[in-house]
């Protein structure tokens, strides 16, 4: 179900209940208006002493009394069946506890698909281990448990396995010509409006470009990695998870228990970006986990995550504009193919850039995905926009310079005023704003507009601009659970996640401004399934989620704490919107002299703790305006003339977001989804092997990734306007960053050399 | 991994007498063969720690520099006659890998590395005659941007992945060995060859003979060297290309060159074509490029790595107009 | 057979092929040092030995024997975050905090490095005595480093600052 059906779905009940504040028909959360709390001051993370010292523990990092240590081995044929697997070795291996084969691997169901359902969590929906049946190169085939990870490793080296194959789509070309209409999130990725192909013949000014771009890894740092043990019928999972809940959920799935049965646990995650989901390695551990009767940790090894765990497809996307003179688009045509796994539903939707960055007289978006045997392929930081704005981005500044026209310009003439596929209004956008201030502080002035026009010894100098674009998403299901103490702390649990997002931090500063307390006064505590909510750490949709679901509790914990309070309280008759918090106090809104404590208060009420636990109000924030982040991205390069060779040598974002909350860990944010950016733009591509299906680049020497070196100070800033729309005025911040980059570099390259280059990564042979 | 016996060996002799064993191998820092290990590629059964042999690193009365094998990569870099008088070998070290590998790695595991062709690496799913001999190559028509140019063969078209070497080769180094036969000398362009029929030999060391010293020669020009390196990124990357280069150059004219490529083939590639066509030739970008010409004319693309044909040579060009331009 | 850690005397495991950084995690329960490739490509598995930093993972233990390693959690005393420490929070030079405690025992590692005069693929004269600690060098110097989070400015920011206050 997609997140809009969801909403639809619940809309109609939801529309005659009363609309919570900042809801349509609502007034903003109140937060917004508040100048004087946390909210917008840089803090520290509150993990950062823990992160620093080593004793953050992570998944893979929680002894359990009588562990075994994990290796698992993969296929090397994309399709086909097994054989023979001759296991014998491997089993009278020193330290061997079980060797773990479709043979005598428990009875599982395939995990239930991400977004098939509300808490589905599974990477595919493969069998998991259950027959000799191969569905892609790297399929987990066997998994040995030894007393040592040395051991273990060392038998599984020594299993051998044949195979029959049978006949494979591994070549992206042979799968165009099966193509299916892509659909994502329950909707086809379609979109016609007027004659586009009419409205482009007819254009006097057009650009009709091809545009690529490869797979890709999240290549988070933390390899991925779980620490499971059962008790009797109870599964305890120590895992690295954007979504406990929907982990947990999905693994009751598989195993056939009880939600409550199975309990997930993610303090810390070392990266995810999308990747850290429910892959064969939790499921395969907790299965061997049973059959050995003890409690199991794995930790796949680089390569192994490469051969389990997928990543982000690649596209092929074909960008014509059509124009007036005067620059203004009379069509707007993105439409391509994308490379799909046969088990996973995941068609890089690269056309929702396009759906809302700028007016045209005509649209025609559409993906298309080809089916292959490979990996299932799945969601990377900002799934659809990283490589759809490259394509787009990179076509406007294509249009821009046929046109003779600044680039800057081009954009500001087609800026929509309402959502310009959907026709609702825009919650919040103020891209031209940011174009103009960014152009200021970056210096775009000084850009050349002749490329190739401005030389340093070897070095030629560019500058390059795109839009960044990401939608605001909030999913339904989120809900916290409150508990003010009578010492006048407060605790929120939620099952949500800590990434290094900053969210712990963040929603603490923004708990602690609810509720009128210090920081101190405040926990916030996550990662586990056992707490309310289903909240995924994913569409840069965690931070509403929780400011919804805290929104909600907090209204609770009020109303029942006047309640209580009685008619002695100075607050007697007040309700939960008339008042707020503020140094400890609740206090009369409009009269804040008119107060009493929350120590007072619970003395009064002559209870240790008040819990209060609510549902976040479905979201139909999203259904009544069209709510998306937006940035300015400038980038200056240097080509080295003699070798190909690119450095960034500045970087601006200037991003549009609402209001932000941590300006600390928000920059860190955008600062890390541009670095990404940059690895998609000059180096990053999983080498699939078109023979075999298989992944030639499984490692993180092969696979590039920016090091320090490749980074230049990165210049990030916001127009800090709150969106009235959203709780707490505030979008996500952890995608936006990445999108609109890769086009920025592309453009900068163009003005500094002259050579358009439409197929990522642009490696320095692209430039020769 | 497989199990394995480990010792230290307390000298040269020592390290022969452990190492003439069945299926022993040599530890230097242990950055590559620990790797190799790991992926099942090696699998020795005793491990002969040579890190506690010479390190010692010797100026020496003829002017050569005398550099024990178990010299840190870092060290070398940081002696200061290494850093004055060859600054293009000082500049390939730390060229190469991390800070972190270079305070392991030692002069004789540098030496010895292996490739990093992925297909050598995937030990379970392709195929490699470097692993199996007579196997067959899966490079030759899969994922090939990193691999030779020139002096491959039709079983293999890997590279020697070392930049400190590329600086060796350009130095003419000489290689003191010894084994159970006794020590012998040889030229540092000797070590390593081509990979012919049989690329699973990569080495001219006879089994069990160990590295115990590299000697520089002296060779007063290179005080005017360099060493540039080509790369997917801008550190933590090996070479596409490589190119180390000093030369001499008398009122114009070059009176000596020494020039070694990395990244093109399956050793060190000491130019010597180019060295032969440039010596007495004004030394002018013409003719630089007409030598890397020469130098570069039996080169052989395979599908994705011809661009590094163009590259070698533009990299060669700009390397000694750089050097010429210092020396005018 | 014993090695140091963090000022204790261990001994060092019957199987030699346990690495070094697995002697830390599986047999010490010392899991601050971090395992992000197991191959030499990340850094997040550094470590100090006497002082220089290393890739724990490439090092099998056996091979240090007898000597003095320093883990991240070697670097807090008593407790008491290390100035780097504090000053990786104060410029948020992380993010997820995985690649971190090899961030900064490397940080350490560099900064000897830098004070004793080595010089780096940066450096323009290499006859030169001392280091000037520029962006370039810091960048250069940290790039066995990586970071998938991106915290790369923070972490410059936070090694200059530390850097500032030993000179
Ligand atoms: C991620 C990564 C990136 C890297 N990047 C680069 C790079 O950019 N440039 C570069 O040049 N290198 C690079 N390297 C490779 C590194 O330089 C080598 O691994 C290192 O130099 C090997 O030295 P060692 O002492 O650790 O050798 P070991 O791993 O100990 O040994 C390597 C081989 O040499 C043999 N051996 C060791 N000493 C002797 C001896 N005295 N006599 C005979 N045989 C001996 C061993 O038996 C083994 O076969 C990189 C490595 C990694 C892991
Ligand atoms: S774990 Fe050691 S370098 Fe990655
Ligand atoms: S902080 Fe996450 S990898 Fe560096």
């Amino acid at each position: 179900m997609s997140i809009k059906d969801a909403a639809q779905a619940v809309m109609k009940k939801a529309v005659q209940a009363a609309p919570d504040g900042w809801m349509p028909g609502g007034t903003p959360d109140p937060l917004i208006r508040q100048k004087h709390g946390l909210i917008g001051k840089p803090v520290s993370r509150l993990d950062g002493p823990q992160k620093v010292s080593g004793t953050a523990r992570f998944a893979a990092e929680f002894p359990m009394e009588n562990m075994v240590y994990a290796a698992l081995k993969y296929s090397t044929v994309a399709k086909g069946r097994i054989k023979e697997l001759d296991s014998a070795a491997a089993e009278a291996a020193p330290g061997v506890v079980l060797v773990m084969t479709y043979r005598n691997a428990p009875r599982m169901k395939p995990a239930p698909l991400f977004m098939s359902s509300d808490k589905a969590a599974g990477g595919d929906d493969l069998p998991i281990m259950q027959d000799e049946e191969i569905h892609w190169n790297g399929q987990p085939i066997s998994l040995v448990l030894a007393e040592a990870q040395e051991q273990a490793d060392y038998a599984k080296s020594l299993i051998r396995v044949t195979y029959e194959t049978e006949p494979s789509v591994t070549v992206f070309e042979d799968a165009k010509a099966n193509a299916e209409q892509g659909v994502f999130q329950g909707q086809p990725l379609l979109l016609e409006i007027g004659d586009a192909e009419a409205s482009l013949a007819a254009a006097p000014h057009k650009v009709d470009v091809v545009y690529r771009t490869p797979r890709h890894s999240h290549n988070a740092i933390e390899l991925h990695a779980a620490t499971v043990g059962w008790d009797g019928d109870n599964l305890r999972v120590h895992d690295a998870s954007q979504g406990v809940a929907h982990g947990a959920w999905s693994l009751a799935q598989v195993f056939g228990l009880e939600e409550a049965q199975v309990h997930v646990t993610s303090p810390y995650v070392g990266g995810g970006f999308g990747s850290k989901a429910l892959w064969q390695h939790q499921i395969l551990a907790a299965a061997a986990s049973k059959v050995a009767g003890r409690p199991v940790r794995i930790m796949l090894s680089r390569e192994g995550v490469y051969r389990i765990v997928g990543g982000r497809t690649l596209t092929e996307q074909r960008v014509a504009i059509g124009a007036q003179a005067d620059g203004s688009f009379d069509a707007l045509i993105q439409t391509g193919m994308v490379a799909m796994g046969r088990h996973n539903n995941m068609p890089e939707p690269f056309i929702l850039p396009a759906m809302s960055a700028y007016k045209s007289g005509s649209f025609k978006l559409a993906v298309e995905a080809a089916k292959m045997d490979m990996l299932a392929n799945t969601f990377m930081r900002a799934p659809g926009e990283a490589v759809g704005t490259f394509a787009l981005e990179s076509a406007v500044d294509e249009l821009a310079e046929s046109l003779g026209m600044d680039p800057i310009e081009l954009r500001i003439r087609n800026e929509p005023e309402k959502d310009p596929t959907s026709g609702v209004p825009f919650s919040s956008r103020h891209i031209v704003e940011a174009y103009k201030a960014g152009a200021e502080r970056f210096g775009w002035a000084a850009r050349k507009a002749k490329p190739g026009t401005h030389r340093e010894g070897e070095w030629l100098l560019g500058m390059g601009c795109a839009t960044a674009t990401y939608p605001y998403y909030r999913m339904p299901g989120g809900a916290a659970r409150i508990t003010l103490t009578k010492d006048g702390r407060a605790t929120v649990e939620i099952a949500a996640h800590e990434m290094g997002m900053g969210t712990a931090t963040t929603q603490t500063m923004v708990t602690a401004d609810r509720l009128g307390l210090g920081m101190e006064c405040v926990t916030v505590n996550y990662g586990d399934s056992h707490f309310p909510g289903v909240v995924l750490a994913g569409g840069s949709q965690q931070t509403a989620s929780i400011g919804a679901s805290v929104i909600a509790a907090h209204r609770e914990l009020i109303t029942e704490l006047l309640k209580l309070a009685g008619k002695d309280s100075p607050l007697a008759g007040l309700d939960a919107d008339e008042v707020t918090g503020r140094d400890g106090y609740l206090c009369k809104a409009d009269e804040l002299g008119r107060r009493e404590s929350y120590v007072s208060m619970m003395a009064r009420i002559g209870r240790d703790e008040i819990t209060a636990e609510a549902t976040a109000p479905p979201p139909l924030e999203f259904t009544h305006w069209s709510m998306h982040s937006h940035g300015a991205m400038f980038c200056e390069v240097r080509v080295n003339a003699v070798t190909g060779e690119t450095r960034v040598t500045r970087f601006l974002g200037y991003f549009d977001c609402g209001r932000i909350l941590n300006p600390k860990t928000a920059a860190s944010q955008f600062r890390g989804g541009i670095i990404m950016g940059l690895g998609l733009a000059l180096m990053e591509e999983t080498q699939f092997d078109e023979r075999n299906g298989r992944v030639m680049n499984p490692s993180l020497a092969e696979y590039h990734v920016p090091v320090q070196m490749d980074v230049p100070e990165i210049d990030v800033i916001w127009t800090d306007i709150p969106d009235a729309h959203a709780p707490m005025g505030a979008h996500g911040v952890g995608e936006i960053g990445i999108t609109g980059v890769g086009a920025a570099v592309a453009n900068a390259i163009f003005n500094a050399t002259g050579k358009r280059v439409r197929d990522l990564p642009i490696t320095l042979d692209k430039m020769m | 991994m497989n199990s394995f016996t480990y010792a230290r060996a307390v000298d040269s002799a020592d390290a022969v007498r452990q190492g003439a064993a069945v299926n022993a191998k040599y530890l230097g820092g242990g950055t590559n063969l620990v790797d190799l290990m790991r992926e099942t590629l090696e699998r020795p059964s005793a491990l002969v720690d040579v890190t506690g042999l010479s390190s010692a690193i010797t100026e020496r009365e003829d002017g050569s520099i005398l550099i024990g094998a178990a010299a840190k990569n870092t060290a070398v870099a940081e002696n200061k006659a290494v850093r004055t008088r060859y600054p293009l070998l000082a500049r390939a070290i730390l060229a190469g890998a991390s800070g972190q590998i270079r305070n392991m790695a030692t002069v004789g595991g540098n030496l010895l590395q292996r490739t990093r062709c992925p297909y050598f690496y995937d030990d379970e799913g392709s195929r490699c005659n470097k692993r199996v001999p007579g196997q067959g190559c899966d490079a030759i028509q899969g994922f090939n941007r990193i691999h030779a140019i020139l002096g491959a063969s039709s079983a293999c078209v890997a590279t020697h992945p070392s930049d400190m070497c590329v600086a060796l080769a350009a130095l003419g180094a000489l290689v003191h060995i010894t084994g159970s036969d006794g020590q012998r000398t040889i030229d540092f362009a000797e070590l390593h060859v081509l990979p012919g029929e049989n690329p699973e030999v990569e080495t001219t060391l006879r089994p069990g003979e160990l590295i115990i010293a590299v000697e520089i020669p002296a060779l007063p020009f290179a005080r005017h060297s360099v060493y540039r390196k080509v790369r997917d990124r801008a550190s933590y990357a090996f070479a596409l290309i490589s190119v180390a280069a000093a030369i001499e150059i008398d009122s114009g004219v070059v009176k000596d060159v020494r020039l070694a490529l990395g990244g093109v083939a399956h050793k060190p590639w000491r130019a010597l074509k180019l060295e032969a066509a440039l010596t007495g030739q004004p030394a002018t970008d013409e003719n630089f490029r007409a030598a890397a010409d020469q130098e570069l004319a039996d080169a052989k693309p395979l599908t994705h790595n011809g661009f590094k044909i163009e590259l070698a040579k533009r990299t060669i060009v700009a390397v000694l107009a750089e050097l010429a331009g210092d020396l005018s | 057979m014993s090695i140091n850690v963090n000022g204790s005397s261990i001994d060092l495991p019957s199987d030699t092929r346990v690495s070094l950084l697995d002697l830390l995690r599986d047999h010490l329960d010392m899991v601050g040092t971090k395992k992000g490739c197991n191959q030499g490509a990340c850094g997040a598995c550094t470590v100090l030995v006497d002082g220089e930093r290393i890739l724990s993972c490439l090092a099998l233990a056996v091979q240090y024997e007898g000597r003095s390693v320093t883990t991240i959690e070697g670097l807090s005393t008593e407790g008491m975050l290390h100035p780097i420490q504090r000053a990786f929070i104060e410029h948020d030079g992380f993010q997820c905090g995985y690649c971190t405690p090899g961030q900064i025992c490397s940080a350490v590692g560099m900064l000897g490095e830098v004070k004793r005069g080595l010089p780096s693929n940066v450096t323009g004269d290499l006859a030169g005595g001392s280091i000037t600690l520029t962006r370039d060098e810091l960048c250069e110097r940290m790039s066995g480093n990586l970071c998938r989070c991106g915290a790369y400015n923070g972490i410059v920011d936070a090694i200059t600052e530390f850097a500032e206050t030993i000179k």
